[in-house]
């Protein structure tokens, strides 16, 4: 199957304002729609667990910000690559829309996992290998975050802060593997593409759900965001003048 | 899963500030994000230079 998409005529910021403006209400839309099914299931369907009761519950938000955290790190760190190896504005502008985003997931998986732990294993907080590569993640998205901002050329910032994506993406597999690879008080992982799921199906289904959920929203804010920033760098260009001009 | 009344799905068996405030917490990053770029995209169209002066600024 091939699809005609011109993607030099929409890899240009002019091009691409209008179409992220068209397309994140309708991922906000999914988003809002996946987290609904989502949250039934979470709630309604899915048994409780024999172990845990109902505290398991928590994994339905935890497991899909912490998978959401690490996706998003390995795809802002592409396209900030690409940035720096092709000289493409817009992928820069990409990379750059993602991290917020990215950090706020690091966060709440951090945050859930917190809650979660508490009850289950007795403390809020362990400095093992599975918790404390999230946090370094979390430190990584900031670094990033904070370089760009230090920089006040941006095309100089997109390179500094590529530079430091790409560095970072090392941790990724740590944070994944980190439960194999360690002794941790983390369980392993619960989804693998290997073997059959540990868990009930209906269970599985409603993680699934939110981490599409998670996945359609993260599109939506990285859209709405890079709206953001290409307005604010393109601000004096012809084009946001023919589009914005006579508006107050 | 039936959990019999309104009161027994608050308390999640127990764990309701666990659950609770996982959900509430993410729920409240959410909508703190979409407000923040909500408004960052209105402060870049103010700050065009085509755009009217506010009122407000002088």
């Amino acid at each position: 199957m091939t699809i005609d998409i011109n993607w030099f005529k929409h890899s240009s910021p002019a091009s691409f304002y209008p179409l992220a403006g068209r397309l994140a209400p309708w991922f906000f839309a999914a988003a809002a729609l996946l987290a609904v099914c989502g949250m039934y299931v979470s709630f309604f369907v899915a048994p409780t667990d024999a172990q845990q009761g109902e505290a398991y519950r928590i994994i339905f938000i935890h497991v899909a910000a912490a998978w959401m955290s690490m996706f998003i790190y390995v795809v802002m760190a592409f396209w900030a690559g690409v940035g720096l190896a092709f000289n493409t504005r817009l992928s820069s502008m990409a990379a750059s829309a993602l991290a917020p985003t990215g950090a706020m997931m690091t966060f709440i998986a951090l945050w859930t996992g917190s809650l979660w732990g508490k009850p289950m294993w007795g403390t809020w907080w362990v400095w093992d290998a599975r918790l404390t590569s999230e946090l370094i993640l979390l430190f990584l998205y900031f670094g990033f975050m904070s370089l760009q901002a230090a920089i006040d050329d941006p095309r100089r910032a997109d390179k500094a802060g590529a530079v430091i994506a790409l560095v970072g993406v090392i941790n990724v597999p740590i944070i994944y593997f980190s439960v194999k690879w360690w002794n941790t008080l983390h369980q392993g992982a619960s989804v693998s593409l290997t073997r059959s799921p540990s868990m009930a199906a209906t269970m599985l289904a409603g993680m699934l759900l939110m981490a599409l959920a998670f996945w359609m929203y993260s599109i939506a804010a990285m859209l709405m965001r890079v709206r953001c920033i290409i307005l604010e760098r393109e601000r004096n260009a012809d084009w946001v003048n023919a589009m914005h001009g006579g508006q107050s | 899963m039936s959990w019999g009344s309104v009161s027994a799905f608050l308390a999640m068996g127990g764990y309701a500030g666990f659950v609770w405030g996982s959900y509430g917490v993410t729920a409240a990053c959410i909508v703190l994000e979409i407000a923040l770029l909500v408004a960052r995209h209105r402060a870049a169209l103010r700050a065009l230079p085509g755009a009217a002066p506010r009122m407000d600024t002088k």
